[in-house]
């Protein structure tokens, strides 16, 4: 597993890029807002409130915070079964995200896709997938609608780094790009895939960057954990699906903090990359940094303490909503809204 | 298929097609000619050879506010693509809690017939019926061919299209005009007394043939033709069997969990009372599909089979 700086990463992240300061608080109160309701989401398992399984961004929260934000109101987000970050990122307000979490009648999902599958049409988040490489075909499609339709509109797909090991993946960046299709695909490289580290089985050391010349697409790597540079990344890959040039592949080298899945506890991995990683949180590193150019620590807090407010309103709300009703079980098979198959 | 298509085409501009070969080649059975022409290369498209990413683009495209259809070449192809199947398609909608919108159609070539060997030639309308959130049409005549495709393409959900590939050679009347049919119908092509014979797809031409053999034999049958799996028309079926009061269905999918094990169980626990006799089905054994004329002839359900199934069942 290589580190950091074999990577060619700064120890911390350089934060070189500039934005305007609305922005730069904006970004940190998108990440703030994965953060805490993960983090919120993790003790409830451990009350058992949140039942099955779940799969933290915890440490990833510039790549969904950056796109998020560079994204236009109309773009599509997919995402994977590690969706919870990406969501908050469309503006999905948290109370209906943790009601799902909690298998909530007023679920984003009415209880019926749970943590996997988090989706928020009305804010344009399409959906988050739990078959490893699926969705990346699915976002074609909704590109090659944009096009067809002429609507401007872009397609952007978050998936990991062992994803491009799978067929779907390659089948899916070979179609994006024969057809130009407005599409940005994300790899989030954390350097694991569950509990196998993907350099271990990978033909090239970058999963992502090292394969796009293979679809004619330049090589872009960028430092995850850098918001900024995450930042410039996505709006330079969304001007150029926009302006008809076609598809960008995007590997954002990060880490996540915690094991895989809740029943993970990320055992296998050595002491020190874990704090070399740590010493490049995403959020903290990016909050030093905005102290240091100039932020009052006061707007800081209170954004810290905004957030904490709808988190805990929110996880009151989702505690205190009923259960679903039974009889959506046999509901929304149809667009009828009904699962009769027969007369 | 290519006057279905084009109707379709035709009839609502987000209306698009694509798949392996379909458009400038005009298909692998040549049942999309002229398309490509008619309706130009952004609404009709060849693709590479990638299963998965011609479904993922029908799905997204569907999502997003478009109607594709897309070909799977041969239906035993749907194996390497069942994700996008199985998993995306058909369950996308239930998931999101009824957020998510699939209109779209995969048509694709099933069947036996060609003498194409086992990798080519399964019928496999029964892997489709097994998955909730998918309708499974699958018609028998060149007029459903059509109208059962304008259906499916108009239907907001996802429908899977079987085309029996050794009927492509086959003629029929089509009316001028355009002709869109019900999903969820079966038909009663021929009225008899003495029992139902259900089939489907290319087995519906075998029981209207057997039929008549059977009717020189003083045999009555009554021929329904299934013609969309999900739903399921049981009305139909039940009203038959009420009144000849013996059951058969003629099945091209292999035994195991065939279709007409559905239909035969429906029958069984809501109109035991009406039979008056067992209930059977006539299959294709459980093999893959072999190739030679002699062996792929045994294998499929041929009329002369049904006549002696029919024949000795009723004694
Ligand atoms: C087709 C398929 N194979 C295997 C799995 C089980 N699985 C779920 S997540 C995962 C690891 C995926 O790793 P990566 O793409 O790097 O994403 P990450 O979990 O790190 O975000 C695996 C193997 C799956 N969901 N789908």
């Amino acid at each position: 597993m290589p580190t950091p700086t074999d990577l060619g990463l700064p120890e911390t992240p350089a934060f070189a890029s500039r934005v305007d300061d609305e922005l730069a608080l904006r970004l940190y109160r998108s990440m703030l807002r994965m953060r805490r309701l993960e983090k919120r989401a993790y003790d409830l398992f451990l009350q058992n409130l949140v039942k099955g399984t779940s799969h933290l961004a915890l440490g990833q929260e510039a790549i969904a915070a950056a796109f998020g934000e560079a994204m236009r109101a109309d773009d599509w987000t997919f995402a994977t079964y590690r969706g919870h970050a990406h969501t908050l990122a469309r503006s999905v307000p948290m109370e209906p995200v943790m009601a799902e979490l909690l298998g909530r009648s007023t679920g984003l999902l009415s209880g019926k896709g749970g943590s996997m599958h988090l989706t928020s049409v009305e804010h344009h988040m399409m959906g988050s997938y739990a078959i490893v490489g699926a969705h990346l075909t699915v976002a074609n499609g909704a590109a090659w609608s944009a096009q067809l339709r002429g609507t401007d509109q872009v397609a952007v797909c978050f998936f990991g780094d062992g994803t491009t090991n799978i067929g779907a993946f390659h089948e899916a960046l070979n179609l994006a790009a024969t057809w130009r299709l407005p599409v940005v695909f994300v790899c989030e490289n954390n350097f694991w895939m569950e509990y196998t580290p993907i350099d271990t089985v990978t033909a090239v050391p970058r999963p992502a960057a090292d394969r796009s010349a293979a679809y004619g697409l330049e090589p872009v790597f960028v430092d995850g954990n850098d918001v900024l540079a995450m930042y410039d990344a996505a709006s330079a890959a969304l001007a150029r699906a926009r302006s008809g040039d076609g598809p960008t592949l995007v590997e954002a080298a990060t880490y996540r903090h915690g094991g895989h899945s809740r029943a993970d506890p990320g055992k296998y991995r050595a002491e020190d990359e874990i704090r070399a990683w740590l010493a490049r949180d995403p959020i903290d590193t990016y909050r030093g940094h905005l102290v240091a150019t100039g932020v009052d620590e006061a707007r800081l807090k209170e954004i810290d303490d905004d957030v904490a407010r709808e988190l805990d309103e929110a996880t009151e709300a989702a505690k205190a909503a009923p259960p679903p009703d039974v009889d959506l079980v046999e509901r929304d098979v149809w667009a009828d809204g009904g699962a009769s198959w027969r007369n | 298929m290519a006057r279905g298509i084009a109707q379709e085409l035709e009839h609502d501009d987000r209306v698009v097609f694509l798949g392996e070969d379909v458009a400038s080649a005009g298909g692998v059975f040549k049942s999309t000619v002229g398309l490509l022409d008619r309706f130009g290369p952004r609404r009709v498209r060849d693709t590479p050879i990638s299963e998965q990413a011609i479904l993922g683009a029908a799905m997204g495209a569907a999502m997003t506010g478009l109607r594709p259809i897309a070909e799977i070449m041969f239906s035993d192809f749907l194996a390497v693509c069942w994700d996008i199947v199985a998993n995306e398609i058909a369950k996308t909608r239930y998931m999101t809690g009824g957020q998510v919108s699939l209109p779209l159609v995969i048509r694709t070539a099933n069947g036996g017939g060609l003498r194409f060997g086992a990798q080519h030639s399964q019928a496999v309308e029964n892997w489709a019926m097994a998955v909730p959130g998918l309708k499974v049409v699958a018609p028998a005549t060149p007029r459903d061919v059509v109208g059962l495709f304008a259906a499916a393409v108009r239907d907001p959900d996802p429908v899977i299209f079987f085309e029996a590939k050794g009927l492509y050679p086959g003629k029929g009347e089509v009316p001028d005009g355009e002709i869109v049919d019900e999903l969820g119908t079966a038909r009663v092509l021929r009225n008899g007394r003495d029992c139902t014979i259900v089939a489907l797809a290319a087995m519906v031409p075998r029981a209207l043939e057997a039929a008549e053999t059977l009717a020189g034999l003083g045999i009555d049958a009554t021929v329904v033709d299934v013609r969309s799996l999900v739903p399921l028309d049981t009305r139909t079926i039940l009203e038959s069997v009420a009144a000849t009061g013996r059951l058969f269905t003629v099945e091209e999918n292999p035994r195991l969990v065939g279709w007409g094990a559905e239909v035969v169980s429906i029958v069984a626990e809501e109109a035991w009372s009406e039979l008056s006799g067992p209930a059977v089905r006539i299959t294709t054994p459980h093999v893959p599909l072999p190739s030679a004329d002699a062996l792929e002839d045994h294998a499929r359900p041929s009329a002369a089979r049904i006549v002696e199934t029919v024949r000795k069942t009723l004694g």
